[in-house]
């Protein structure tokens, strides 16, 4: 009874159109495909414990054939949003935004104006570092502490997504073990940035999210 | 307004000064002088903290792209109530969660995307000691998704649902920075 409550409830969702794509890969119609996509956003404590480590993966589901074309754009920044007192509001920002073949990254700093639209912070440059090319060794920079590297990577997501999909649609009750992961073999645009944790603000924990921004 | 204009035309010439600087072993050689330009404004196209939230809880189409243009401080009151009706359209059954949250406190969490991260300790979405604690490249967050939206409150409901048994990247992750695994 439960369980045909439950599956109800899954097919109702889906009828009223949910389409799942995760974790944010393609999440919706005006980024799929395009610079703009955010995949997933990460933050840990680096091998460093002094440093945390911030990742923003964009235009998932790459395939190894298709990597090598994909580009950053220069009309999108990626932008880090670190509340340290707990409003949701930015207080600091890393931006990072490619210009030739570099990426170049500005803060942790405070912001402009906080909310939907920013300007690039010019007066906290931070580094740079070469944008590393398909199939070749990661080039990473190391400047004022921080560390930075932007290029393809593999897409560190795994999730059984096809199955879920199907869950959703009414065609299977539960997921199957072993899982396939749909992520498997697919590549991402990765942005990580690693920074000692003495420059995100005092406080004991923050709170992050991550936002492209494009120059109109 | 035109104090603003003068200001970003003085903090251009005073950045692309500083490259100029930086390039002037160049000087022997063709190359351009770059002169970079990173005047004006740049607006929110994407938005992104905990894992699958908005694939999860929002309906298709035009919500989604409002999702990703809504800043986090005017998430919570636009969208608790949309996360809350999806919660239970996924799980009509849902009572509270490991977390021991409501329906309505869950989705009050949910609906403000942003992602706590510890500035001390060990870094991770959950790992049965550290609870949302940042998210590292190796945690299993749909597993930890789909237990606190399906598991109930001691994680054993459908289970299922509560697993997708992929428990792990199909590559291996480097111990040092850039941390990620090298592109298929």
């Amino acid at each position: 009874m439960k369980k045909t409550k439950m599956v109800l409830g899954l097919s109702l969702v889906a009828i009223s159109g949910l389409i799942f794509m995760a974790a944010d890969h393609a999440d919706a119609p005006a980024v799929t495909g395009n610079a703009s996509d955010i995949t997933d956003v990460y933050a840990f404590q680096g091998q460093d414990t002094n440093n945390m480590v911030f990742v923003v993966n964009t235009q998932g589901l790459l395939s190894p054939g298709a990597t090598a074309a994909a580009t950053f754009n220069e009309n999108v920044m990626t932008e880090l949003n670190i509340d340290n007192n707990g409003d949701n509001v930015e207080d600091l920002v890393i931006q990072a935004i490619k210009r030739g073949d570099k990426m170049y990254f500005f803060g942790p700093t405070a912001p402009g104006t906080t909310g939907a639209t920013s300007t690039v912070k010019t007066t906290a440059a931070s580094g740079s570092v070469a944008i590393s090319a398909y199939g070749s060794t990661p080039i990473t920079a190391t400047e004022n502490g921080m560390k930075f590297f932007a290029g393809p990577r593999d897409d560190p997501f795994f999730f059984d997504l096809g199955q879920f999909k199907s869950i959703l649609g009414g065609t299977a009750t539960g997921f199957n073990n072993p899982g396939t992961d749909t992520f498997a073999g697919t590549n991402v645009l990765a942005t990580v940035i690693e920074v000692p944790k003495s420059m995100l603000g005092t406080s004991a924990t923050i709170s992050v999210w991550a936002e492209t921004k494009k120059k109109i | 307004m035109k104090t603003n204009k003068y200001k970003i035309v003085a903090m251009s010439l005073l950045f692309s000064a500083t490259f100029l600087i930086s390039c002037n072993n160049d000087d022997d050689n063709n190359s351009v002088t770059p002169t970079l330009d990173f005047s004006g404004s740049y607006v929110l196209q994407d938005q992104m903290a905990r894992p699958a939230i908005n694939t999860v809880f929002i309906g298709s189409g035009a919500p989604k792209d409002a999702f990703n243009t809504t800043i986090p401080s005017a998430m919570g009151a636009a969208y608790q109530g949309v996360f809350q009706s999806r919660l239970m359209a996924l799980n009509p059954g849902y009572t509270t969660n490991l977390l021991g949250l409501s329906a309505a406190a869950f989705t009050g969490v949910l609906a403000t995307d942003v992602l706590g991260v510890a500035k001390s300790g060990p870094t991770s979405f959950y790992n049965g000691t550290q609870v949302l604690t940042g998210r590292a490249l190796a945690d299993d967050v749909i597993d930890v998704e789909l237990i606190l939206i399906f598991g109930g409150p001691d994680a054993t409901a459908n289970p299922g649902l509560t697993s997708d048994h992929v428990n792990a990247n199909d590559k291996t992750f480097l111990t040092s920075f850039p941390y990620l695994a090298s592109a298929w």
